[in-house]
């Protein structure tokens, strides 16, 4: 017979060392991001007020705040505030994977998936994708600034422009932003659930609305510019 | 179905296949099994309540034990279920003197709280929430556990410290983490709705608030 007495009860448990507390830095992290994609939306959509408009944004983004922040001082402060909820998230998600795959080694011959949406089984593989999006983007915008067609990487309208002229670099942008809506459509209907929001059902019902709408804005607003770039609707 | 198949094995002289069940009316927990991938079959039911009817004839059904770490299989179709009895041991209780019992209108119940408790009390612990879940997260059953003690007054004493050893005991045993993708629910015989598991997470929050 199997032998049960091996598996005691836990002494001196503390909350903090819960996987709920994991899902709380999940929760929290990520609503940090749906902040900061929300302001960069904005500045995304600056690029049908035009070249000046978008270019003086930019500009304005490094001076923001000065004398009293040093130049950049609040891009710093944003990039410092992201790549923390970025290690808190990757880090709380890599925890919640490996238990959740030491929780069920022999997997079922048979399983369906009654009872969830599509978006939600997404979660960890597009988390992944996500984040080869990020450093991609980085790369192309920010650290690296890579111009495909060969033109000036200091003027970020133009950069903008030729870039989501390239066919594929737009292709590449969309695909990120469905895997982003998805990604939302469960990640913020999920955090109100961890943060105990969603206490009944209409309130569940309501949560729900929400992230699906927050999901739909935000991948829709960022794939209006690529879209409108490649259409020539925003060009030089 | 499995009685027949039994005799039959019986018949031929084989082993029958191992498998649990107990008041075969639905409200001990002790027969689930995936059944062609949901738990507890097609119906909101348990098992032992599903209708053949649910099936079409000459049908091929498929039949595994609930699959989970914290759930070691005994033999075929029988699991062990004793991680949910220690989940409980860490607080899925209220403390109380024994004695003559207390006059029952000397603490009021709001209706509500009465009937939410009620309603998530039904959860006979069958195990059906771990097993539909991706991540093998026991949260509903310890969530409705939670809920119910939560919401009546002689809950509230040990509400904190009930939380934190449950959840403690819970990853112990080996579950996995909630993603609230659903599934559970979905698959409950008793229909226990995610809210608890909402109020679970309130729950730990809180006691984390209280420096627990």
């Amino acid at each position: 017979m199997l032998d049960v007495s091996t598996t005691s009860l836990v002494k001196g448990a503390r909350a903090s060392r819960s996987t709920i507390a994991l899902k709380l830095l999940m929760a929290i992290s990520g609503l940090i991001f749906i902040g900061f994609v929300l302001m960069h939306m904005y500045g995304n959509l600056k690029a049908f007020a035009g070249h000046d408009a978008f270019n003086e944004y930019a500009h304005h983004l490094r001076t923001f705040g000065e004398p009293m922040l040093p130049h950049e001082g609040l891009l710093w402060i944003i990039r410092v505030v992201l790549l923390g909820a970025l290690i808190v998230h990757v880090y709380a998600a890599v925890m919640l994977w490996r238990r959740a795959k030491r929780a069920r080694t022999t997997p079922y011959v048979m399983k369906k998936h009654t009872g969830a949406i599509f978006a939600s089984r997404l979660m960890r593989w597009g988390g992944v994708t996500l984040l080869l999006f990020i450093i991609w983007h980085l790369l192309n915008f920010t650290i690296g600034k890579v111009n495909v067609q060969g033109g000036p990487t200091n003027d970020p309208y133009n950069l903008l422009v030729d870039t989501f002229d390239t066919w594929w670099l737009t292709v590449i942008y969309l695909v990120a932003m469905l895997a982003l809506g998805a990604h939302l459509h469960h990640g913020v209907w999920s955090a109100a659930q961890t943060l105990g929001l969603t206490g009944n059902a209409k309130a569940r019902a309501t949560w729900k609305k929400i992230a699906f709408a927050t999901a739909l804005v935000i991948s829709v607003g960022f794939s209006l510019v690529p879209i409108f770039v490649l259409a020539g609707v925003i060009s030089k | 179905m499995l009685d027949v198949l039994n005799e039959q094995l019986n018949a031929k002289g084989e082993d029958p296949i191992a498998f649990d069940s107990d008041c075969r009316e639905g409200i001990c927990g002790m027969c689930g099994l995936m059944i062609n991938g949901d738990a507890h079959g097609p119906e909101v039911t348990t098992t032992c309540q599903l209708h053949m009817r649910s099936f079409t004839d000459g049908e091929t059904i498929t039949i595994e034990p609930w699959r989970a770490t914290a759930f070691p299989v005994i033999k075929d179709l029988v699991v062990d279920r004793s991680a949910f009895d220690r989940i409980i041991q860490q607080g899925g209780y209220i403390s109380v003197n024994t004695g003559s019992a207390p006059e029952a209108h000397s603490v009021p119940v709001p209706r509500d709280d009465a009937m939410r408790a009620f309603s998530v009390a039904t959860c006979i612990g069958c195990g059906a929430c771990v097993a539909a879940c991706p991540n093998g997260s026991a949260s509903l059953f310890m969530g409705a556990k939670i809920t119910h003690l939560g919401e009546l007054p002689r809950g509230q004493p040990e509400r904190d410290s009930r939380v934190v050893n449950m959840v403690a005991q819970h990853d112990h045993e080996g579950f996995g983490g909630c993603t609230n993708i659903g599934e559970c629910t979905a698959a409950c015989p008793k229909e226990i709705p995610l809210d608890v598991i909402s109020q679970l997470n309130k729950d730990l929050r809180t006691a984390l608030a209280h420096g627990h």
